[in-house]
């Protein structure tokens, strides 16, 4: 069982990473990209569980240690 | 009399820590393993800074997990003073002995400097003989030393006097650009309610003996020596 975690950044937590990234675009001449947030992807293997244990198990981690809920904001998808 | 100065995988700052507290203050300190599961006969913790797991996840995330990491939260509980120095103050964050989180700097840039400090509180065992308003010159050498919480969080330690550090102004004044990295409120260091957990990101331990170009650093172990001879008493 596959799953993918997403971690961004709260709404109100300042990205300078995300506004240098910006920037940057418009200094290649792109416009239109008002704004850019970095957070991070994850790729998961599970072993043979239910889905609901799946999600409970995704859960439990991504607010006990992969995301920091001070900052970060977790969704994920399992597959299939 | 001993301190225990934590060692994770990744610290870097745990030989600063002991050669201020053993050679400078001629204190007893000791190393502490991070698999080590008790503190017991320790009157003092210090958790050093470095890049501990590599700073992998963030920083401090995976340091919360370590066995030793229980160890200081029974030794917090019980009202033990705990110092946790840039890294160090990371790890109390991520544990959830102190409030709030880390973010990058607002520059981007990794800063090494020395900064200027007002001291907010004397209410903790390592400010206790520096008078509020004292100015410290101690060095910053951190990436992610932007201090975050949430407006609810600001206002609760603002008003419980949990601000023990602000950068300043060699005058003394909290201005903007006398912040290095963006932290809210100008903060660099906050305690717990009860007074006796501190995490600053600026580095004592570096700055304890003059040859070192500042010797304020000194100022906060000896606070915590005496705390702890007065209360063995």
């Amino acid at each position: 069982m596959k799953a993918r975690i997403y971690v961004t950044l709260r709404k109100g937590v300042l990205d300078p990473q995300g506004k240098a990234i910006q920037r940057s675009l418009s200094h290649l001449g792109m416009e239109g990209v008002d704004e850019i947030r970095v957070g991070k992807f994850m790729e998961v293997t599970l072993g043979e569980m239910t889905r609901p244990d799946a999600e409970k198990l995704l859960d439990d981690a991504c607010r006990r240690l992969i995301a920091n809920t001070v900052i970060e904001d977790y969704r994920f998808e399992i597959e299939g | 009399m001993k301190i225990a100065v934590l060692v994770f995988p990744g610290s870097n700052c745990d030989h600063d820590a002991y050669h201020a507290i053993k050679h400078v203050l001629a204190a007893d300190a000791q190393f502490v393993w991070h698999k080590e599961g008790s503190l017991d006969g320790f009157d003092g913790v210090v958790i050093p800074g470095g890049f501990t797991y590599g700073d992998y996840l963030r920083t401090g995330a995976l340091a919360k997990l370590s066995p030793v990491m229980g160890a200081v939260r029974r030794f917090a509980d019980s009202g033990g003073p705990v110092i946790g120095i840039c890294n160090g103050f990371q790890i109390l964050l991520e544990s959830g002995l102190l409030p709030g989180a880390m973010i990058v700097n607002e520059s981007l840039k990794f800063i090494c400097d020395y900064v200027t400090l007002r001291t907010e509180t004397a209410r903790t065992p390592f400010t206790r003989s520096i008078p509020e308003g004292t100015r410290l010159r101690i060095p910053v050498a951190h990436y992610q030393g932007n201090y975050f919480a949430d407006d609810e969080t600001i206002r609760r330690i603002e008003g419980n006097g949990q601000v023990v550090f602000r950068y300043c102004d060699a005058g003394g004044n909290v201005t903007p650009e006398a912040n290095p990295n963006g932290s809210i409120g100008s903060i660099a260091g906050i305690c717990n309610e009860k007074g006796n957990v501190l995490g600053m990101m600026p580095h004592p331990e570096r700055c304890t003996e003059p040859e070192m170009g500042s010797a304020d650093g000194r100022r906060l172990f000896e606070s915590m020596l005496s705390h702890i001879k007065e209360n063995a008493r």
